[in-house]
């Protein structure tokens, strides 16, 4: 029909699945397309859509970094139909990807930067190749302190690399859950309150925060309290969304589409519209 | 008139033939079986023409299952001629032109409206609630293949397109209109504009600066009290175009298909995610979000305002609270 239809997904294969969590599995996806899957490039922030047909489509971060490998990584949260039916997935089962899509964490802005990214349970999961890209270019970036909070030790959603990231060079990992278990020697502590006790400078940094709204509301309160300007507060929104092309305005936030203009914002871009919890 | 519907129903059956009948009290846009259903002087349709080119439910695309699923992509689309599209639904559909035909070219959409002529008629008896004289939408220079205008015993056409001219020459009988003819055209068209019972307290180009202090007020409130969430105001909307997506599995569960259908912003569920978080969770900020669509984000996006002043919203609303112009009024004023 001439033109390319962008509601098609590519057809992709599950090459493997780790189950992180007892509700979130990563799943390594391989688009069948050789052609399809060299193009396919994108940076830390942008999303794609999955499908498992019959049951629908939704959005979801690409956790993994380009060029790495050619599987193209998601951490899904098991929570609606549609989750449901990607977490049971098989090595071999075919599932749909649209994308990339939105923008990206502008991480060549944040040279020379100390990074402060704080993530809230599966909020963690855009901020992992966020994470991953700082490392994998250590000497471009000043300190990096990462506050990872979780309801239990059990929903920390990237525990296979916090031993990595903990002995990478000018990095501090923090953990916190909500509830500890017999086994958890860590914080119990709620994320904003470990984030004004460790209260990080606010000169020459950025911080990247996601998670719940109930989190980001009261985490915001404390940056700001630590000095923090609006410009310096970054966060990838999460919306209701269904065609990742500006059209079916499901994601219109304030004046923002977060499928296009977004899912990143500094808080200046969006302050007006963030709804108190 | 009558003739040339007529002869465009016999010679161009491969087309669908479309136009404003009369349906018990109401006006619809529908195939026409002869011209005779054909009523050109009428006020607004309950649906406005976009769902030719969106319509309520379509397939995006058919999908195989089993142990190798596969896709087919479907654009289905009919030649359709729809005649009597008043000039605030031709502005409408312009502004969905620019949605669905701009940034990311949507395919669906794009082969329904290429296939389309689209013979407008001036407004002569606006309905109670419609402003389009406040929105200079009322008439149209743009976006129509042939523009009808009765002046009583005949029509004055204004052609559009080439395709236009080559409709009417090859089916009409016409002739160059007299210069009397056109001063009668010019006059049905200004006395319709003071047939409007509705009015805005500013110019259109006001409004987007408007909203853009107002977004404390309580206006939002206090209108939106009453709302029933029902949805109706941006079922009926021209410039509405918010969709959703689903999948459909057919009952042997072997095949079935992704469709998009309407929705609306001021429905309950429309901005809430799995997680069960809803961006716009009560009715204020779902009244006030439909406001700022149609008074100003769509305005900043497309540099078209997201409202053509039909009335369609304020005559399905049971609450009566959906008119936009009754909001900016409002908010103008306090």
């Amino acid at each position: 029909m001439g033109l390319e239809n962008p509601f098609l997904p590519y057809l992709a294969t599950i090459k493997s699945t780790v189950e992180l969590t007892p509700d979130v599995k990563l799943l390594r996806v391989e688009l069948e397309d050789a052609a399809i899957r060299g193009s396919f490039d994108y940076k830390p922030g942008q999303f794609a859509f999955l499908s498992a047909f019959g049951e629908g489509e939704a959005p979801f971060g690409i956790v993994s970094l380009p060029r790495h490998q050619d599987d193209l990584e998601f951490a899904v949260r098991q929570i609606g139909t549609v989750t449901r039916a990607l977490h049971e997935l098989e090595p071999g089962d075919t599932l749909g990807v649209r994308g990339p899509f939105g923008n990206y964490f502008p991480l060549e802005d944040y040279a020379g930067k100390n990074m402060v990214i704080i993530g809230g349970g599966i909020g963690m999961a855009p901020l992992r190749p966020v994470i991953n890209k700082i490392l994998e270019q250590r000497d471009n970036y000043g300190n990096l302190l990462v506050i990872n909070g979780a309801r239990t030790p059990q929903d920390l959603v990237f525990r296979p690399e916090f031993q990595t990231w903990m002995e990478a060079p000018r990095t501090q990992l923090e953990l916190t859950v909500d509830r500890g278990d017999e086994h958890w020697g860590g914080r119990v502590a709620l994320v904003p309150d470990v984030l004004r006790e460790l209260a990080p400078s606010p000169d020459n940094a950025i911080a990247i925060i996601c998670g719940p709204p109930i989190m980001i509301h009261f985490t915001l309160a404390v940056l700001k309290g630590l000095g923090f300007k609006d410009d310096q507060i970054v966060t990838t929104l999460e919306a209701k969304m269904k065609c990742g092309l500006g059209k079916c305005a499901r994601c219109n936030v304030g004046d923002k589409y977060v499928c296009q203009d977004g899912p990143v914002f500094t808080l200046e871009q969006i302050s007006q519209f963030l709804e108190q919890p | 008139m009558i003739n040339f519907v007529d002869t465009l129903i016999e010679k161009k059956a491969a087309e669908e033939i479309v136009g404003v009948k009369a349906s018990d009290s109401k006006y619809i846009f529908g195939k026409l079986a002869n011209a005779g259903e054909l009523c050109l002087n009428y006020d607004v349709t309950l649906l406005p023409p976009k769902k030719y080119f969106l319509p309520q439910r379509e397939t995006v695309f058919k999908f195989k299952l089993g142990d190798k699923p596969s896709l087919e992509p479907v654009a289905e689309a009919k030649s359709t001629i729809l005649i009597g599209v008043h000039p605030y639904d031709i502005k409408a559909i312009e502004l969905c032109d620019a949605v669905f035909t701009t940034i990311n070219p949507d395919p669906n959409y794009l082969l329904k409206r290429d296939k389309a002529t689209i013979i407008g008629t001036d407004c002569l008896s606006p309905n109670p609630k419609a402003f389009c004289a406040s929105l200079d939408t009322a008439t149209t220079e743009s976006g129509f293949d042939l523009m009808l205008t009765d002046i009583g015993d005949s029509y004055v056409v204004a052609i559009g397109t080439a395709k236009g001219d080559k409709l009417l020459k090859k089916y009409a009988k016409t002739r160059e209109a007299t210069q009397s003819e056109l001063a009668g055209r010019d006059g049905q068209r200004k006395k319709a504009l003071g047939e409007y019972k509705v009015s805005l307290n500013m110019s259109p180009e006001e409004i987007p600066g408007l909203l853009e202090v107002s977004w404390g007020s309580p206006v939002f409130k206090e209108k939106s009290e009453p709302c029933l969430s029902c949805g109706s105001c941006v079922m009926v909307c021209p410039t509405c175009v918010c969709f959703d997506v689903q999948d459909d599995v057919a009952f042997t569960l072997d095949k079935g298909e992704r469709y998009r259908q309407w929705d609306g912003c001021m429905l309950v569920d429309f901005a809430k995610v799995a997680t069960g978080e809803n961006f716009r969770d009560d009715k204020e900020k779902r009244f006030r979000h439909r406001m700022y669509r149609k008074g100003k984000y769509l305005q900043e996006r497309y540099g078209k305002l997201g409202c053509v002043g039909c009335g369609r919203c304020a005559l399905a609303c049971l609450a009566q609270i959906a008119s936009p112009a009754e909001t900016f009024n409002l908010l103008k004023a306090s």
